[in-house]
């Protein structure tokens, strides 16, 4: 089946019910999407389905079959994404495991909502779990990241 | 116009189809249903979606309002899922219904008035509520899902207590 996964289409063979996140892990070598939990539970495989934020972990390969798929590492491709460069000025990570689906979630938010509240921001990223209590400066780097955003649609 | 009054007034008339007691009978076989877990916990009081055979709010603090902020349900809720333990429910139409279309903690009367309410049905009328609980994919699912509890009965006589209850004049038991 072909995958077009970042822009790029790659075929593969694994079986239909094989995770996405294995396929691009494991065949497709794109390691920045991490495994976590394996049920949905925690957000860390996060990608973009299309558009739209998807747990890789839960969702089989077959479902990705002709769709655009985005990760971590076509996010900032060629020039990082406001989130990305947001995430490093505000010094988010701390052991970053949890933060390419914490960025992908955070992406989808500004999508849906260019000015989050905090509320808004809450309510978004509250299925990404982040095992070092980095919550505050995730919210300041959406923050932050909407800011930026804005600037850029003013200019 | 007297032919339309006259016809009317038969239709108001008509003795229903089948006995009112049965019908009552019928109706209290499909409030069994509606709050089992698997029909329940998608009409909540409130805006969180329930989980389990509990029926405790939805982990992650997510509600009805999570799509709007881009967290749909679809992030977890997947078309055809995977078959490995504690993975969300999978259904290419997994949605809440509307807020003010409420199984939990509803007696069985105040149900009863509820679905003859189209403001409180999504428009729907009787036949209308039939065909959604005989067809529609989120609710079939109830029947076949993935190893959870499913709702007391088949999914096939629930539909026939419904056009039970409906052929009886939908009547509703007392307060």
């Amino acid at each position: 089946m072909k995958l077009t996964v970042n822009g790029t289409i790659h075929e593969v063979s694994d079986p239909p019910d094989t995770p996405l996140l294995w396929v691009l892990r494991d065949r497709l070598n794109l390691t920045g999407t991490k495994f976590g939990c394996g049920m949905a539970l925690c957000g860390a495989c996060t990608v973009h389905l299309d558009g739209s934020p998807v747990r890789s972990c839960v969702t089989p390969v077959v479902e990705a079959e002709g769709r655009s798929i985005l990760t971590i590492e076509g996010l900032g491709a060629t020039v990082l994404h406001a989130v990305q460069t947001a995430w490093i000025e505000e010094g988010v990570p701390q052991c970053g495991y949890c933060q390419s689906g914490q960025i992908l979630s955070a992406v989808a938010l500004l999508n849906a909502v260019p000015t989050p509240t905090d509320a808004d921001i809450d309510a978004a990223m509250s299925a990404n779990l982040c095992r070092c209590g980095t919550y505050p400066k995730i919210r300041a780097a959406i923050h932050a990241s909407a800011r930026r955003l804005g600037a850029a649609r003013v200019e | 116009m007297w032919s339309s009054l006259v016809l009317a007034a038969l239709a108001q008339e008509a003795p229903p189809l089948v006995d009112p007691a049965a019908g009552t009978a019928a109706f209290l076989d499909v409030v069994q249903v509606l709050q089992s877990p698997r029909c329940m916990n998608c009409h909540p009081v409130g805006d969180a979606p329930l989980q389990g055979d509990l029926s405790r709010p939805h982990a992650m603090s997510i509600t009805r309002h999570s799509p709007e902020v881009g967290l749909p349900c679809s992030t977890c809720h997947r078309v055809v899922g995977l078959p490995l333990p504690g993975v969300p429910p999978a259904n290419p139409s997994w949605h809440l219904p509307p807020a003010n279309q409420v199984f939990q903690g509803r007696t069985p009367a105040a149900l009863c008035a509820q679905l003859k309410d189209p403001a409180q049905t999504g428009g729907r009328d009787l036949p209308a509520l039939l065909a959604h609980v005989r067809d529609d994919a989120l609710v079939r699912w109830g029947w076949s899902p993935g190893g959870r509890t499913v709702p007391p009965g088949s999914h096939e006589a629930f539909v026939a207590a419904f056009a039970t209850w409906i052929d009886a004049g939908a009547p509703c038991p007392p307060p």
